[in-house]
């Protein structure tokens, strides 16, 4: 097991040294440091210390795997009753720009039940092959069958990488299945990119968004990554369908499950941000929740919708569901317009692909001003009453 | 019923800036707290035990420092509670993470109802909750916004699906999500905080392990590796515009109205 070795003599200033860990794992007494059990081995320590202080050992190299044995780039169909979740056809798109790349095939991962008839759709945006497993006791998602199906795929076709959209069920079926493999899985990616050697370049924000984190899965295969709704471009329906549709056969008994699906209630249709063209969001430059009105007012007024960033959510201000970000939802709308929003990348990557981006906002050093196309530097109070009465007597002088 | 919900500490604030000379992570602050997500499932657990009996049990996994949460929980209701902590867990990504969590759970005891929050704010990923019911052979159910009823063995859930609420019946031993319209968390008792403040709670490291394969844990037990951290790119043009609350309110409007976002 790699670990990190102390050489106190090597130390001057202890102090310093401990403030080098970004994770306050390194404690100081009388002197001497020691590593506690929060160290993540970023090896900061040794890189940024005093020369040989830290010392990080190696442990013995575990053995290579062969890469070349797990070929092709893998999606998995997420949908429901059949009907494809359009994430679904923004993966084929990039599977299929990863698989050129390496020059191997796309495959498409089905399961279901009463489904076959939809299959065929996959290979007009790009898959190769699509292997379905259409049976009745997959009708409902039940994870424990649904990862038996998966690890079949896995293990007879054994793919380099795995894509699955990070849905509900994406969610809580790729860990599943990653788990059983012992392999990685990276959520959330928001850039995918593959070498030669086919490790898959997974690009996420880390800590809560602020900063970016290229992770690789360099010996263990299949690599997995989850990817968000509206992140990847959608290919074009293509006329042409070369690929070919496969079955995947299963035993009845690794279908066996300890749930039972007792019944599904639909919900009812609500307003969601998801679908709107114009989005107006808070942000924690919002004073009190009453403020909430003027923003709804705007809105209404370009006839869109009202959104937030978290912390007003965390305070109980706005309905979780119309929270943007990577805890929330990914909106894509024609415009949005951000109001006392500071714009860390979490939630920019929850908005960042929206027509048009205004951002109110007082402090001139806020984040959110780089993803905006109009930087509007002003107090939202002054500006966005302003603007409301504008709009209601169509601009004329008042 | 014998709950079991896990909690983690989180930094109080995700502020944090890479140094652009030196490459190093700045992090403002070293306070920290529960994260907030497993608060919910900490009082879903609560709310099962007031109404079925039984007892609540926490577990952490983190640096010795972590066990601020176990009191945290306890001032809230838990019973008794475990840390997992060694620096040998040091660097773990989500499979490493879940190895050592499912290996403390193990060691912990026997549970029906293992609870997590949908997500923490660090890590982001809400991928713990369903490695750690993989490794532990149970079934899972995410997202549960709702528990119906607990009956003999097995228990009975709404699990938020994007169109619809499917009630999912799971028989016990079994892991849930809950997500945040669970129920509202209630605040922790000064009374119970002043009970609790020294109470015994378990510590397992390394060598309480069951699987006591190196390999598996921390840094080299974790199958991926991050490459390299950089500060987000940003390459959209862009527009400032300046002037009088006034003048601004009429530079949007003009603009809104060029985009026919504006009708006339």
């Amino acid at each position: 097991m790699a670990k990190l070795l102390i050489h106190q003599e090597k130390i001057t200033d202890a102090k310093a040294l401990a403030m080098i860990c970004p994770f306050g794992a390194m404690q100081e007494k009388d002197g001497r440091l020691s590593i506690n059990a929060g160290c993540r081995m970023c090896r900061l320590c040794e890189k940024k210390g005093p020369k040989g202080a830290i010392e990080y050992v190696e442990d013995k190299k575990a053995p290579q795997i062969d890469k070349t044995k797990w070929r092709g780039i893998a999606v998995y169909v997420d949908h429901v009753d059949g009907s494809i979740h359009p994430v679904t056809y923004e993966l084929l798109g990039k599977a299929k720009e990863l698989a050129g790349k390496i020059k191997q095939p796309v495959y498409a991962l089905f399961i279901g039940s009463g489904i076959k008839h939809k299959a065929e759709e996959l290979l007009h945006y790009g898959a190769d092959k699509v292997y379905i497993c259409d049976k009745s006791q997959l009708e409902y998602f039940k994870i424990e069958a649904y990862t038996s199906v998966f690890e079949e795929f896995i293990t007879k076709i054994k793919p380099a990488a795995i894509l699955v959209g990070a849905t509900p069920v994406g969610r809580q079926l790729a860990p599943r299945v990653a788990a059983r493999f012992g392999t990685g899985l990276t959520a959330d990616c928001t850039i995918l990119d593959i070498k030669e050697n086919t490790d898959l370049v997974q690009i996420r924000p880390a800590f809560g968004g602020n900063i970016m984190a290229e992770i690789l899965t360099p010996n263990t295969r299949p690599q997995m990554a989850t990817v968000r709704y509206k992140i990847m471009d959608a290919p074009k329906w293509s006329d042409t369908a070369t690929g070919t549709v496969h079955e995947l056969a299963i035993s009845d008994e690794k279908l066996k499950s300890r749930i039972q699906v007792l019944g599904v209630t639909k919900k009812p249709k609500e307003k969601t941000i998801d679908g709107a063209d114009v989005i107006v969001v808070a942000g924690r430059g919002i004073k009190k929740k009453d403020d909430l009105k003027m923003l709804e007012e705007l809105a209404d007024l370009l006839g869109g919708q009202t959104a937030s960033t978290r912390p007003l959510v965390e305070a109980g201000w706005m309905d979780p569901k119309k929270q943007i970000g990577l805890s929330g939802r990914t909106v894509r709308p024609k415009l949005i317009i951000t109001c006392g929003v500071s714009g860390s990348v979490q939630f920019v990557a929850g908005m960042n692909h929206a027509d048009t981006i205004f951002a109110i906002n007082n402090d001139p050093k806020a984040a959110i001003f780089k993803t905006a196309n109009y930087a509007v530097k002003a107090d939202i109070y002054d500006v966005i009453p302003e603007l409301i009465q504008k709009i209601k007597t169509g601009g004329k002088a008042l | 019923m014998k709950i079991l919900v896990c909690i983690k500490q989180v930094p109080g604030t995700n502020k944090v800036e890479v140094d652009e000379k030196t490459g190093v992570l700045k992090r403002n602050g070293t306070d920290s707290k529960m994260n907030p997500y497993d608060l919910y499932a900490l009082e879903t657990g609560l709310r099962l035990k007031e109404k079925y009996g039984g007892t609540v049990s926490v577990i952490t996994m983190g640096p010795p420092q972590a066990k601020a949460v176990l009191y945290e929980a306890f001032a809230m209701g838990a019973d008794n509670g475990a840390l997992i902590t060694d620096r040998k867990f040091g660097g773990a990504d989500v499979l490493a993470t879940s190895r050592t969590l499912s290996q403390g759970i193990r060691r912990f005891g026997s549970f029906d109802v293992i609870l997590c929050g949908l997500q923490t704010t660090d890590g982001d990923t809400a991928q713990v909750g369903p490695e750690v019911a993989e490794l532990l052979d149970i079934p899972s159910v995410c997202n549960v916004q709702r528990i119906e009823k607990a009956e003999q063995g097995s228990i009975i859930v709404d699990m938020d699906m994007p169109h619809d609420i499917e009630t999912i019946k799971a028989a016990f031993p079994c892991l849930l999500t809950v997500n945040k319209d669970i129920c509202q968390p209630r605040l922790p008792s000064y009374l119970r905080k002043q009970q609790t403040m020294k109470k015994d709670i378990d510590i397992y490291t390394f060598s309480d392990m069951e699987d006591k394969d190196e390999e598996k844990y921390g840094l080299t037990g974790s199958p991926t590796s991050v490459q390299r951290i950089f500060p987000p790119i940003s390459d959209k043009v862009q527009e400032h515009l300046e002037g009088t609350s006034r003048e601004l309110a009429q530079k949007i409007y003009t603009t809104l109205k060029q985009k026919k976002f504006i009708a006339g």
